[in-house]
């Protein structure tokens, strides 16, 4: 009995010792200095200055427009992501000619980091010789060049474009393994029923995955919110700070401007908005069970 | 009737799609196989009638670019191995007693996917400064082992749980310890997942930024993607050197993918559902 309790204490010390001292310790002094002023070129100024970091967050519109930037890329991201991959995940469901070499280039977008393809799509948006405009005037699309990364109005929507190009892959993925454990007595019984297949879409497919729809929807939103890559490559936040969500500002006052005390409150403001997120949704899917482990 | 609609539409989708997926890709490369007068002129070519190799020539003659890989390569690989062994311990261990505390472990490990990470930037650029690992690769190869741990150990433990105990049980009655019944008799039939946490931890770490942004600047020491952030704001109109270096940073991601997809697929969704 000792010896199990030795190996279960050896066997997890190494992983909890490190994630402990380097992941949740620099992550609550990065709460305490939301509640500082604290900017690395004047290190020797540090103190508490109580609410203040918050109150100048929420006077200052770019932060305001980050908030509302972050809803709407959220949202348009996640509802585009998910459509797009789970017809994508339900015509990929019956095998066909080829699948697995369908299956290569249809994902493969998950082994590039959001930075680059943050990039790549920075070049493809060119308002003077990119691909994008020049394959929009072909087609008569429109007939004169847009400047997608230079006009506020398309700023976000092209950060947007390229977040959905890059996370339909990760919906398709997931849904697609679990549309491959649908059980097929299910069908066979829906066809015995005489079901036409959209009902059997809606009544028989849809409610089994459902778990996975929801576990699946409700980490992607969170990731989404949470990471600035793509925004970072593509549009850096610009034209004029205004494309910004809050995790892209964040970066900007840590990497750019040295404001650790302003970043670290955006942060905390981020961990609320998670929080009411998470709670509002597990309430309305009614879905305790998806964090059971 | 229905039936060859829907067939229709199932083709067209999966075609539009696949075009949508490759494009972007197809368009860096042909991009970076142009000569600079064809990328910057009208009427774009689609299809280049003369191909150049010198936007790959000159990015190594502007920049230390075998340096970057190198450094790249050494980075992702060592913490991927580093997070492999810590994670199949704590995953073993997760997957096979239960003790005080599990719960609040797994939740801790899970927590850490979901908080605002960046949170902690500042702090641990401070720390780094304070233990003397700025501009120093042991910096990132600890900050990477770190951050995927969580991650890999909960994936390792839904391919921990697929196992079945009496496995190792038998070979303790044998008379093997524990450690070595888990290091001769569980982790070869465990391989396929090993295999899948280690290239999707190599591919985190191999196209990690922000870490490596904040805790290096010296030249001879930079990864890829620090390498390619700081073309962007040195050489902003060159989209020659750029793509060439994006192409380039691309291929070892792409070919892991291309040949251990399958794997990986499997391991993620499969590692993900147990979790």
């Amino acid at each position: 009995m000792k010896n199990q309790r030795m190996f279960i204490l050896s066997g997890l010390l190494p992983a909890l010792l490190l994630v402990l001292v380097f992941t949740y310790y620099p992550f609550f002094k990065g709460i305490v200095m939301a509640f500082q002023e604290y900017k690395l070129f004047d290190l020797r100024n540090v103190h508490f200055v109580g609410l203040d970091n918050f109150k100048a967050a929420f006077k200052d519109p770019k932060f305001l427009m980050a908030l509302k930037n972050s809803g709407y890329w959220v949202f348009c991201s996640l509802i585009l992501q998910f459509t797009f991959g789970l017809i994508l995940a339900l015509m990929m469901k019956k095998q066909f000619k080829g699948r697995g070499i369908y299956q290569g280039f249809a994902f493969y977008s998950w082994a590039l980091s959001g930075f680059l393809i943050g990039m790549i799509w920075k070049w493809m948006f060119n308002s003077q010789i990119g691909v994008i405009n020049d394959l929009l005037l072909k087609f008569g699309i429109i007939h004169e060049r847009i400047g997608f990364l230079s006009d506020p109005k398309w700023a976000m929507v092209s950060n947007i474009v390229a977040n959905v190009w890059y996370g339909v892959a990760f919906f398709a993925i997931m849904l697609l393994a679990a549309l491959q454990s649908v059980p097929s007595e299910l069908y066979e019984a829906a066809e015995m029923d005489g079901a036409a297949s959209w009902r059997k879409l809606m009544n028989v497919t849809l409610p089994y995955i459902m778990p996975t729809i929801i576990a699946t929807t409700l980490l992607r939103a969170i990731w989404i919110f949470n990471d600035p890559s793509i925004i970072y490559g593509l549009t850096n936040g610009g034209p004029a700070g205004s494309t910004h969500i809050l995790s892209s500002l964040m970066l900007d006052k840590i990497i750019y401007g040295g404001d650790y005390g302003a970043a670290s409150a955006i942060g905390i403001i981020m961990m609320v908005i998670l929080l009411l997120y998470t709670i509002f949704f597990l309430t309305v899917t009614k879905a305790e069970k998806v964090g059971d482990f | 009737m229905k039936q060859r609609l829907l067939s229709m539409f199932k083709f067209s989708y999966l075609s539009l799609y696949l075009i949508i997926m490759i494009f972007p890709l197809y368009w860096i490369v042909i991009t970076s196989l142009k000569p600079q007068k064809d990328i910057f002129s009208f009427p774009l070519k689609y299809w280049p009638d003369t191909i150049t190799m010198d936007n790959y020539v000159n990015i190594f003659k502007i920049s230390k670019f075998h340096i970057y890989i190198g450094n790249s390569f050494l980075i992702a690989i060592t913490a991927a191995f580093v997070v492999l062994i810590i994670a199949i311990l704590s995953a073993y261990v997760l997957a096979r007693f239960s003790f005080r505390g599990h719960r609040q472990i797994m939740l801790a490990f899970f927590a850490t996917q979901m908080l605002p990470g960046f949170i902690a930037l500042a702090p641990l650029y401070l720390m780094m400064s304070n233990m003397h690992l700025l501009n120093n690769r042991i910096s990132l190869v600890l900050m990477y082992t770190v951050g995927l741990i969580p991650f890999s150990t909960i994936m390792l433990r839904g391919f921990f749980q697929r196992i079945p105990g009496s496995l190792e049980e038998a070979a303790m009655i044998d008379g093997c310890s524990r450690w070595s019944a888990l290091i001769r008799i569980i982790i070869p039939v465990m391989l396929p997942g090993i295999a899948s946490t280690f290239i999707f931890a190599f591919v985190q770490n191999w196209n990690e930024l922000f870490l490596a942004v904040m805790f290096i600047d010296n030249d001879a020491l930079k990864t890829l993607p620090v390498a390619m952030n700081s073309f962007i704001m040195k050489f902003d109109v060159d989209w020659g050197a750029m793509s060439a270096g994006a192409v380039l940073s691309i291929i070892p991601t792409i070919l892991i993918f291309a040949f251990a997809q399958r794997f990986i697929v499997e391991g993620l969704t499969q590692g993900a559902e147990k979790g």
